[in-house]
C-alpha cells in the first residue's frame, strides 16, 4: 500500500504573534514544528505501513526550512520526502497550494492520502479538501477511526453533535483529527536512519508550473492584531457574596443571564 | 444585473441551524446595501415546509433541491449538485456557516468552480469594489487576516455566533423555486453508513450563547456533574481544558482552544483552567469572560471580566443557586 502525506511546518502553538515593518506577520525567531494535526496523520500512514507493507511519502510546500520538519516525519518512519520550495509560492493560497500539492502528488504512486484536518497558522481547512478535488477522488474529513480491508475502507469522523461511519473505495484522502492515534516520538536510531533517507527538492520549474499559472486567487489586504483583552475585576468579599455579585453584574451590567 | 448572495442552509430533519439563520439575517442587510437578491438554498428529503420559515429571515428566493439521495450529507452528491446551480444562476457569493458541513462542503466546491475561498470568517462586510471583504482568524484568533476574492462567485464559511440572529417576519414572502439537477453515480462514491448523534439535551459547543468550561482544577471526571448542573441552568454548554480531556476526564469534542473548538459565546464561565496560550486562544474571542480560580495569579483573571479568587467546589454550587434566582424572577 503506497500513503502519501501532506504535512504543513508551522509556528509553535506558544508562539506570540508579533507584524513585521510591512504589516505582515513576523516569523522571526519562532520556532516552528509540525502542525499538531499532521503528526496523526504521519502516525496513521506508519501505522498502515506496518500493518500492510508499501511505503510512506511526505510532501510539503514551504519555506526551505519545512526540509527539518519532513526529517522529523522521515525519523518517525516515513520512507521519502518531498519539499515543494519556490520564492513563487510567498502569497499562495489554499486554491494555489492544492494546484501545487496535487501535481506534486500526481507524480507519485498513492492508495491513500493522509493530511490534518486543519493548519493551526491559517486555520482554513482547505487544503486536503481542495486536494481531493484536484485528483478526483473521495475524501472523509476529521477522521477518529480508519479501517482498510483491501480497496475498502471505513472512516468514522466527526460530525457536528456526534460522529459518522463513511463507506469508500481507495484511493481517498482522509484528513486526521485528535482521537485517530497517538503520534509516536523518533526514536535516536530513526532519526540517524532519516538522514540518509531521500528528501527531494522541487521547484514550480520542475514540477512543470509557472508562477503566474498558480497566483491566487484570494488576497490579504492586511492583518490586524486583536485589541489586547483588559484584565476585569476580582469580586470581593467571601465566596457567598461574589457569587451574588457575579449574579447581579452579569444581569445588570453585562445582562447576559 | 444583480446576481444574488446565497446561503446555503444547513437543516438537519427539517430543523435549520441557528447559524443558516444567521448568514439570513446578515446576508439580508448586505443585499439591501448592495442592491441584490438574498437566495436561500436548501437541499436534502422532506425539505419543502422550510421555504416559509427562510422568507421569514429575509430570503427573497428559496432554490429547494428534493431528492433521497441527499437525505444525508454527503460530499459528492451536495458538491455536483451546487456546482450546477452555481454555474447555471452565477451568483455573486456563496455563503454557508463553518461547521462539520461547511468545512468539509466549501473547499470542495470552490476548488470545483476554480474559485478561492474565505474560511471561518469572524466579520463580512459590504464594499462597492470588492463586494466582500472577510476578517478571518488566523494563528487561533492570535491574529487576524483581512481578505477579498478576485474570482467570482466569492465564496466563504463564516463561524457560527459571528452574527445575531434577526426577529422573524412572517409577513415575509420569497418565491420558491425547485430545482432540477442530476446526481450521477460518480457523485455517490462515499456513503454514510452511520449517523450517530449523541443525546444531549445541552447546546453544541461552538454554537452555545453560554459555556461552562472546566480544566485540570475539577480534579477528576466525577466532579463534572456540578458544572452540568451549573450549566442546565442558564441552557449553557459544557467545554474543558485539554488538560482535562488529556487525563481522560472529558472527550476531545469538548475541548476548547487551539487544538480544540474555537468558541465564541457571548458568556465564558471558566472553573479551574489557569488560562494557557493554547485555551486563550479558543475562547479569547468570548463577549464576556468569568474566572473561578483559587490562584490569583492565574493567567486567565488577565482576560476575565469577572473574576472570583476561591475553590471552584464552594464557588459553584453558590451560583447555581444564585443563577436559579435570577432565572426564576
Ligand atoms: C501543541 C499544543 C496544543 C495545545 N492545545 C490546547 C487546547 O486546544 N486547549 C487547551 O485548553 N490547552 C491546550 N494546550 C495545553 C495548554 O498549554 C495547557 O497545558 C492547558 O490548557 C492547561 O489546562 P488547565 O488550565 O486545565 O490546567 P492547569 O494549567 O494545570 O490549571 C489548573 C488551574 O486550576 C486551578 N485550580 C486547581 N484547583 C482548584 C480549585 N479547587 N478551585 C479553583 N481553581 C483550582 C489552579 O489554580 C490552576 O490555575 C496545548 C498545548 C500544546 C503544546
Ligand atoms: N503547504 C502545505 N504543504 C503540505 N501540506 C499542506 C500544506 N498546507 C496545508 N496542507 C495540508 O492540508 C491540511 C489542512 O490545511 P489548511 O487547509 O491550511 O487548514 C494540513 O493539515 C496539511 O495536511
Amino acid at each position: 500500500m503506497n500513503i502519501v502525506v501532506c504535512i504543513k511546518q508551522t509556528f509553535d502553538t506558544e508562539a506570540k504573534i508579533v507584524l513585521d515593518g510591512s504589516g505582515k506577520i513576523d516569523s522571526n525567531g519562532v520556532n516552528l514544528i509540525i502542525n499538531p494535526y499532521d503528526e496523526f496523520a504521519i502516525e496513521e500512514g506508519i501505522k498502515l505501513k506496518e500493518k500492510f507493507g508499501g511505503e510512506v511519502t511526505v510532501v510539503s510546500m514551504g519555506s526551505s526550512r519545512a526540509a527539518e520538519a519532513l526529517r522529523t516525519a522521515l525519523a518517525m518512519g516515513a520512507d521519502k520526502a518531498v519539499l515543494v520550495s519556490d520564492p513563487a509560492l510567498d502569497g499562495a493560497d489554499e486554491w494555489a497550494a492544492a494546484e501545487v500539492l496535487a501535481t506534486a502528488v500526481s507524480s507519485l504512486s498513492y492508495d491513500v492520502v493522509l493530511a490534518g484536518r486543519i493548519a493551526i497558522d491559517d486555520g482554513s481547512s482547505q487544503v486536503a479538501v481542495r486536494l481531493a478535488e484536484k485528483l478526483n477522488i473521495p475524501s472523509v474529513s476529521s477522521v477518529l477511526k480508519l479501517d482498510i480491508d483491501g480497496s475498502n475502507a471505513t472512516a468514522t469522523r466527526e460530525i457536528d453533535g456526534g460522529t459518522e461511519v463513511i463507506a469508500l473505495t481507495l484511493p481517498a484522502v482522509f484528513t486526521a483529527q485528535k482521537g485517530l492515534n497517538e503520534p509516536r516520538y523518533p526514536s535516536v536510531a530513526g532519526i540517524m536512519k532519516a538522514k540518509k533517507k531521500e528528501l527531494k527538492t522541487l521547484s514550480l520549474a520542475d514540477l512543470g508550473l509557472s508562477g503566474s499559472e498558480i497566483a491566487a486567487k484570494m488576497k490579504v489586504e492586511k492583518f490586524s492584531l486583536p485589541a489586547a483583552r483588559q484584565a476585569g475585576r476580582k469580586l470581593d468579599g467571601d465566596a457567598a457574596q461574589a457569587a451574588r455579585e457575579l449574579a447581579r453584574l452579569l444581569r445588570e451590567e453585562a445582562k447576559v443571564l | 444585473m444583480a446576481k444574488g448572495i446565497w446561503i446555503i442552509i444547513e437543516q438537519r430533519n427539517g430543523q435549520i441551524r441557528k447559524v443558516s439563520l444567521e448568514l439570513l439575517s446578515q446576508g439580508r442587510l448586505i443585499a439591501d446595501q448592495a442592491g441584490e437578491n438574498l437566495v436561500a438554498v436548501i437541499l436534502g428529503q422532506n425539505i419543502e415546509g422550510l421555504g416559509g420559515e427562510v422568507a421569514s429571515y429575509g430570503a427573497d428566493k428559496v432554490i429547494l433541491v428534493e431528492d433521497d439521495k441527499l437525505a444525508e450529507y454527503t460530499t459528492g452528491a451536495y458538491t455536483s449538485v451546487l456546482n450546477q446551480l452555481i454555474r447555471k444562476d452565477e451568483p455573486q457569493a456563496v455563503l454557508i456557516g463553518n461547521t462539520a458541513v461547511g468545512k468539509d462542503l466549501a473547499p470542495r466546491l470552490a476548488q470545483r468552480l476554480g474559485v478561492g475561498m474565505a474560511s471561518d470568517c469572524t466579520g463580512m462586510e459590504y464594499d462597492a469594489n470588492s463586494f466582500l471583504t472577510f476578517k478571518r482568524p488566523v494563528y487561533a484568533g492570535k491574529a487576524f487576516a483581512h481578505i477579498v476574492s478576485q474570482a467570482r462567485p466569492i465564496v466563504a464559511s463564516i463561524r457560527p455566533n459571528t452574527f445575531p440572529v434577526a426577529a422573524a417576519d412572517s409577513s415575509r414572502q420569497a418565491e420558491v423555486v425547485k430545482a432540477d439537477t442530476q446526481i450521477d453515480p460518480a457523485d455517490l462514491k462515499a456513503i454514510v453508513k452511520e449517523v450517530a448523534i449523541a443525546a444531549s439535551k445541552r447546546p453544541e459547543l461552538t454554537e452555545a450563547n453560554i459555556i461552562v468550561s472546566g480544566g485540570r482544577g475539577m480534579k477528576g471526571p466525577e466532579n463534572f456533574g456540578i458544572l452540568e448542573e451549573l450549566a442546565d441552568v442558564i441552557g449553557a454548554a459544557v467545554g474543558a481544558s485539554r488538560a482535562a480531556v488529556d487525563s481522560g476526564w472529558r472527550e476531545h469534542k469538548f475541548q476548547v482552544g487551539q487544538t480544540g473548538k474555537t468558541v465564541s459565546p457571548t458568556l465564558y464561565i471558566a472553573c479551574g483552567i489557569s488560562g494557557a496560550i493554547q485555551h486563550l486562544a479558543g475562547m479569547g474571542s468570548s463577549k464576556f469572560i468569568v474566572a473561578v480560580n483559587k490562584d490569583p495569579e492565574a493567567n486567565i483573571f488577565n482576560v476575565a471580566d469577572y473574576g472570583i479568587v476561591g475553590d471552584l467546589f464552594e464557588v459553584v454550587p453558590l451560583l447555581k443557586e444564585e443563577f436559579k434566582k435570577l432565572v426564576n424572577q
